[in-house]
């Protein structure tokens, strides 16, 4: 079985999740895109890891997992200071550093 | 072999279909919805590499976990559940999507140029690979300290989230 076919349906799931990064208003919807690119690069390490045999590839994966949820964690409570600062979760309502 | 392609595909067709839902649906929660399509079929597409550990992980953390954290930051930041087409994106929509095009067309060319002709092939020994046992080892052997520096980064990341959500 081909790896580009895993590389290319990765590269797809990245490019959507960038889109849906430069595209959505909604500080949420920002967030899902964000975790969309980081599931693409998941992919890419775990298919790496079995065309090369070598398990770093899924280590590093299980990495990005625990990175992504602490990423998140974050994500929302800053969301969340938005929300309650600016009645909105809209990201074009935050035009100041100092609120 | 044909089996595992036609897996591949169909499983590939059903997270592409549900990556766009992701970014077009007009409903947040339908988004988060599409969001655990795809993250179950990239947990699908491990158990096809045959890494069974970070398929279960994925499906763990990810679906259990960072979903439903997802649908609490729609419910405490009241997002719309019905909303009229258009409301939830900025206006730079066809920028972006030019933008990502021709991302995925760059990628794609040299994803083909370079790995054209690199086969994955299923053998038996790589079921051992993907093992909890090898993984197990190998992080607590190889990858000991970016261990503990992760679970540094998650105490921090927890302390920073209660500090940040705090009403004072």
């Amino acid at each position: 079985m081909p790896i580009n076919y895993f590389l290319i349906l990765s590269a797809f799931l990245f490019c959507t999740g960038a889109y849906g990064v430069m595209a959505r208003r909604n500080s949420v919807l920002v967030l899902m895109s964000i975790e969309l690119m980081l599931n693409a690069v998941n992919l890419n390490l775990v298919a790496f890891s079995t065309h090369l045999e070598n398990v770093s590839g899924q280590v590093f994966a299980l990495f990005v997992i625990t990175i992504a949820a602490a990423e998140v964690g974050i994500g929302l409570a800053i969301v969340l200071l938005i929300y309650r600062n600016l009645r909105s979760p809209d990201l074009d309502q935050v035009e100041q550093l100092k609120g | 072999m044909w089996a595992q392609e036609v897996a591949f595909w169909i499983i590939a067709v059903a997270m592409a279909g549900a990556a766009i839902g992701v970014v077009r649906s007009n409903n947040v929660v339908h988004a988060a919805l599409f969001l655990v399509v795809v993250l179950a079929g990239s947990a699908a597409q491990y158990i096809l590499l045959l890494a069974e550990f970070v398929a279960w992980v994925q499906v763990l953390i990810y679906i259990g976990a960072i979903v439903v954290l997802f649908l609490f930051g729609v419910m405490l930041t009241r997002a719309p559940m019905r909303e009229e087409a258009g409301k939830l994106d900025n206006n730079q929509r066809l920028a972006s999507g030019v933008v990502a095009l021709f991302l995925f067309g760059v990628l794609t060319m040299f994803l083909v140029d370079a790995f054209h002709g690199d086969e994955v092939k299923f053998k038996d020994s790589l079921v051992q690979l993907g093992s909890t046992n090898n993984i197990g080892n190998s992080i607590f052997h190889d990858y000991v300290i970016p261990f503990e520096v992760v679970s540094m980064l998650l105490l921090a990341a927890l302390v920073g989230a209660v500090a940040l959500a705090r009403r004072d």
